[in-house]
């Protein structure tokens, strides 16, 4: 592997000075299940790694039934999985950790992480999109916050500008009769990268018949994850059924401009986008109707 | 070169201190530096789980580890699954159900079971499976593996 430096940065304001000062020369370390392999097989130049898993503020999870998810950038996948009132609240954040790589690599890797990566095929994005996540980031200027949909600029890219680190991601409290959830298609049981993942929330009358308001996005097929805003807002006010959930699936394949590569044509993506969004909504229109 | 850090961890329940490079991975300061080879170098990339070992409880890829995140935290290795006069539960089921053949993976195999059974000692198939997956035997098949890691639990 090249040759690096290696800081332990303990603050937040410590973290920001070295990454203002050191450019794009220095990267965010913290479960570094990507950033450590992407060094190694030299696809990024890092001349400084930065572990920020010593800041307090980074390792915060914490769930609070009126203020919602604060879920701190450095936080392991394993510990969101393993908090019941954070697996009852955001259910499709939880599809998506548990199906992160295996099980030594979700003792590492985090959400903020798999964020920061910014890779279009990300099973964590999808979730947050939909899960309307904002972005607490810090830097030279103070702290700032993004929707996550505006996180991601290009495959590997953000919208962090120099200077600034990914603090932790805010996430509301669901609605009532509300839920959310996350599925990607593999040609495998697990363990492989999103030929295409769809991820969706909605939120139902009280009679659960009605669709109050609903968020869908897609993950890989299209240089970022998207927020299918359109397909989105076509529910909102429909009844539940197939043809509204068809209609919205439609509307998300009309925004997908997936590549063709080794793990499937943009053909066949294409195709399922509108299989996974139908699959998505009517899962977690499913789990809002078993809540009791 | 940066400069070579001083870490102290705990290894296998005793203090160890070296010195490393950044760069180096935990896996090849324990292997190169600190002369433990149980671990193995398979992909280096984190897909196979040969250098699987358990860091602070939690099982982890040494070769996505870097030697001085170590710093005050507690390793544990294949050299101190085994107690000095007799096997460990787990290794003893593996040798019972003939779970390995080459045996590069086994290490990795038996750090990721005994991480499984310390957390959820009476795993279902399923559970056993789903955990095992980040580990890759080119060699059993893993059916053996699985019934091993099931018969360790229901022994202990």
């Amino acid at each position: 592997m090249r040759d690096f430096s290696y800081i332990a940065a303990t603050t937040i304001p410590e973290a920001v000075a070295l990454l203002d000062e050191k450019g794009e020369s220095a990267r965010i370390l913290a479960g570094g299940t990507d950033l450590i392999v992407q060094v190694r097989e030299a696809r990024r130049d890092v001349d400084w790694m930065i572990d920020i898993k010593s800041i307090p503020e980074v390792n915060v999870l914490n769930y609070d039934a009126t203020t919602g998810l604060t879920l701190g950038a450095a936080v392991e996948c394993y510990k969101i999985y393993a908090d019941d009132a954070i697996c009852d609240a955001y259910p499709s954040l939880i599809d998506a950790t548990k199906i992160i790589g295996g099980t030594a690599i979700q003792g590492r890797a985090g959400v903020g992480g798999n964020l920061c990566n910014a890779s279009p095929a990300a099973d964590g994005i999808p979730p947050l999109i939909v899960l309307n996540a904002s972005c607490v980031i810090a830097g030279p200027n103070g702290e700032r916050e993004l929707p996550v949909e505006q996180f991601c600029t290009a495959p590997g890219q953000t919208a962090l500008e120099k200077g600034e680190m990914l603090i932790s991601l805010k996430i509301p409290v669901p609605a009532n009769n509300s839920s959310s959830y996350y599925l990607r298609f593999i040609p495998r049981n697990e363990m492989d990268i999103a030929v295409v993942g769809a991820g969706a929330a909605v939120t139902l009358d009280a009679a659960k018949e009605t669709i109050v308001s609903a968020r869908i996005a897609l993950a890989a097929v299209a240089p970022t994850p998207l927020f299918a805003e359109e397909a989105s807002a076509l529910l909102a006010g429909r009844e539940v059924s197939d043809a509204a959930i068809d209609a919205a699936a439609e509307a998300a394949q009309a925004i997908a401009r997936p590549i063709s590569d080794m793990r499937g044509t943009a053909e066949q993506r294409t195709h399922l986008v509108g299989v996974l969004t139908r699959r998505a909504l009517n899962g977690a229109i499913q789990r809002v109707r078993e809540a009791t | 070169m940066a400069r070579r850090s001083h870490v102290q961890t705990t290894l296998n329940g005793e203090t160890v201190e070296f010195l490393c490079e950044p760069r180096q991975s935990l896996l090849e300061v324990l292997r190169d530096e600190l002369h433990l080879t149980g671990a193995k170098e398979g992909c280096n990339n984190g897909n196979c789980g040969a250098c699987s070992v358990i860091l602070d409880g939690r099982l982890v890829n040494s070769c996505l580890v870097l030697g001085v995140e170590t710093e005050g935290k507690s390793v544990e290795t294949i050299e101190g699954v085994a107690d000095p006069d007799k096997l460990h539960p787990i290794q003893d089921a593996f040798l019972e159900n003939a779970a390995l053949q080459c045996g590069i993976c086994t290490p990795g195999f038996i750090m990721s079971a005994k991480a499984l059974l310390d957390e959820n000692p009476n795993p279902t198939e399923h559970e056993v499976r789903y955990w095992l997956a980040g580990n890759l035997c080119r060699c059993t098949g893993y059916d053996k593996i699985v019934r091993a890691v099931l018969d360790a639990a229901a022994a202990e």
